[in-house]
């Protein structure tokens, strides 16, 4: 009798291990409450709607996609302990965080784990560590900001350019970037302005702006700041055109900033109302499942996820090992991966190349002004 | 120098908002000894309140009314009878306390049943400037500054130049004496209690459309007017007010003049300083206590 019920046990655990091992594990860890919870909700929702589709499907090479959850509270120590633990479960692939800060202190760890981390991270620094097992889903800021202080010398023909930025690692990373760019083409910075995370109230800011008097504003921060700041500017009659990045233009910022977001015009990776097939089928896939415009973000997250399918089937086996090296180099069209969106290309330092656009606000809505084609 | 003008008069709009927190701060601390660290949650609540509302279908005005009401209902009458009232017996420190674990829950509760998400607010004051002394000042700031004058000026006449307000200083002063005068000296402190709350939720509606709505925007709040109640002076209103004030001018001239990483810590220095060299408060009265 003891032996049957030992037998019994052991073939209900072998099958449950046998159920398990089927599900390809994925580990996530993002931005899911404090100043980043726009960032990392849109983020995880891409996830989930990709897995599902993917799932729907039949999965990656006959197995299931499974993803957990965990959040950083938008806090790098936070971020570190939860992917340590992530790791600890031995996951196929690492995604998030979606803060460059916490990025900047998780990597090492997936790194050591040798398990290959897509993030959302766009701090210049991130990719130029030597890490060999961190990949973007968006352009780093090395890439970006090259394009940002070019449309403000020559479209905007801006002599003076006043710049706001966040002091974290993001916000450093691009500050540093696009002075060091608008030095070389002529323009010259007249205000520097540091701000802090989670700031409130801007009117001394927006204030030197309004003394320095300048031909053009570059404001770089996080989204919730970002709507503050332009409220603010609108409030103090600052009449200077504004350009910024993905966070000063986003969904989430236009929402919350009204009509203070009008005219103002970024540079942007990825967003929902690019003139693209299959990324306004996203946007509409999106919506219905979640009752809101997703921002870059979500875009993002769905992107990681079919990273993941288009490497695994490329290397077809699921090997964490070789995740990373096949990765490095790889060229993902479009007509072959569909969930990828758009034709992108990875670098050996985890970057990548894929064409990009110039936004403004007008009425309340992203307008694509120009598509920036493939570097390369 | 135009920059200085700008950034005065924005600077005493927000100060104009710590002050409403800080009276509040001092009226409560008057009446019934309560220092209520969840001072910046009770202006972070209010809000949410009225997005409550909106969401369900009515129009703003009616849910600022309801916002309004509810917030007297939820941080005045069940903040007093269901917290204040039974940790008061057991002292000043375990009810501190006991405000403290409330502004976390408040914050969580909000997170969990609303979103970790900022929310836009409509502002009760249209945008647009006008111009003084060849100034260009937002409506917004004018608006901000008069409406947080009169709430200061009807409260301070209805402390001073009613019977209401007379038994409320009464109370306040010497409730033994009081009782035996024939003052209703727990209606007084309830009273207390409701224009707190009352206060808050002004508060609230005047600093949101700015700060956005978020569950953790009642964290600098509550610092700043607890640090603006100390420095006018913890037993006066008048002091509140003028240290409302203080801090707001201050923190902008500090972002401006300093720097911005600083400038949280210029107001903490120079509350520092006050405690060192005028522990009662700028306008503060030592061992007095009145409203």
């Amino acid at each position: 009798m003891k032996s049957t019920l030992l037998a019994g046990a052991l073939l209900a655990f072998a099958t449950a291990t046998s159920a398990h091992a089927q599900a390809i594990k994925l580990a996530d860890v993002a931005e899911l409450s404090g100043g980043g919870a726009t960032v990392g909700t849109n983020w995880k929702n891409g996830i989930d709607l990709a897995i599902e589709e993917i799932n729907a499907k039949g999965g990656v090479l006959g197995r299931k996609l499974e993803v957990t959850h965990a959040d950083s509270q938008s806090n790098p120590g936070v971020a570190r302990a939860q992917v340590q633990k992530a790791l600890d479960a031995e996951p196929y692939v690492l995604l998030g965080p979606g803060y460059s800060g916490s990025v900047k202190v998780t990597a090492p760890l997936a790194a050591e784990a040798g398990i290959a981390q897509i993030m959302g991270g766009e701090a210049a620094e991130l990719t130029q560590a030597g890490n060999k097992f961190l990949f973007r889903t968006s352009f780093g800021q090395q890439s970006s900001m090259p394009k940002v202080a070019k449309y403000i010398h020559d479209e905007m023909k801006a002599k003076t350019v006043a710049v706001v930025w966040v002091n974290n690692d993001f916000g450093r990373g691009g500050r540093d970037v696009v002075i060091k760019e608008l030095d070389r083409l002529g323009s010259k910075v007249v205000a520097d302005l540091s701000t802090e995370a989670g700031q409130a109230d801007f009117a001394a800011d927006v204030g030197k702006i309004k003394a320095a008097n300048p031909d053009a504003v570059f404001v770089y921060l996080n989204e919730e700041e970002s709507a503050r700041i332009l409220k603010e500017l609108k409030r103090q009659g600052v009449t200077a055109p504004l350009m910024g990045e993905t966070t000063l233009i986003g969904q989430k910022v236009i929402e919350l900033a009204g009509d203070a977001a009008n005219g103002a015009r970024g540079h942007v990776g990825l967003t929902t109302d690019a003139p693209v097939d299959l990324i306004k089928q996203f946007r509409e896939k999106f919506s219905k499942k979640y009752n809101y415009v997703p921002d870059h973000n979500g875009l993002k997250g769905y992107l990681a996820v079919y990273m993941v399918k288009a490497t695994t089937e490329k290397m077809g086996k699921v090997d964490p090992k070789k995740f990373a090296d096949t990765l490095h180099g790889l060229t993902i069209k479009a007509a072959d991966e569909p969930g990828i969106l758009m034709d992108v290309t990875f670098s050996d330092t985890g970057d990548i190349d894929r064409q990009s656009f110039l936004v403004e606000v007008v009425e309340g809505k992203q307008v694509v002004k120009q598509v920036l084609p493939k570097v390369k | 120098m135009s920059n200085l003008f700008d950034l005065l008069v924005a600077g005493l709009a927000t100060g104009a908002i710590y002050a409403l927190v800080a009276v509040g701060f001092t009226l409560l601390w008057q009446t019934s000894q309560t220092i209520n660290f969840a001072q910046g949650e009770f202006v972070m609540l209010p809000a949410f309140l009225m997005l409550a509302a909106m969401h369900a279908g009515a129009p703003f005005w009616l849910a600022i009314i309801l916002g309004i009401l509810l917030s007297m209902i939820l941080l005045g009458l069940a903040f007093k009878m269901l917290l204040v009232d039974p940790m008061m017996r057991h002292g000043v420190l375990p009810l501190a306390i006991a405000t403290m674990a409330l502004a976390i829950g408040l914050k969580e509760a909000v997170k969990q049943f609303f979103s970790a998400e900022a929310s836009p607010f409509p502002s009760i004051v249209p945008t647009g400037d006008i111009f003084i002394l060849g100034h260009a000042v937002s409506l917004q700031s004018i608006g901000v500054l008069i409406v947080a004058i009169l709430a200061v000026f009807g409260l301070t006449a209805l402390l001073n130049r009613t019977s209401l307000g007379h038994q409320m200083q009464a109370a306040a002063q010497n409730p033994t004496v009081a009782r035996i005068i024939g003052v209703p000296v727990e209606r007084m402190i309830l009273l207390t209690f409701l224009i707190n709350a009352l206060l808050v939720a002004l508060a609230s509606l005047l600093i949101t459309p700015i700060y956005l709505a978020k569950f953790s925007s009642g964290e600098v709040l509550g610092q700043a007017a607890f640090i603006a109640a100390i420095v006018g002076g913890f037993n006066q209103v008048r002091g509140a007010i003028a240290g409302g004030l203080l801090i707001g001018v201050l923190d902008n001239l500090a972002a401006a003049y300093v720097s911005t990483q600083y400038r949280a810590a210029v107001p903490m220095i120079f509350l520092i300083v006050v405690i060192l060299f005028r522990p009662q408060g700028l306008l503060g009265r030592a061992e007095e206590r009145t409203v």
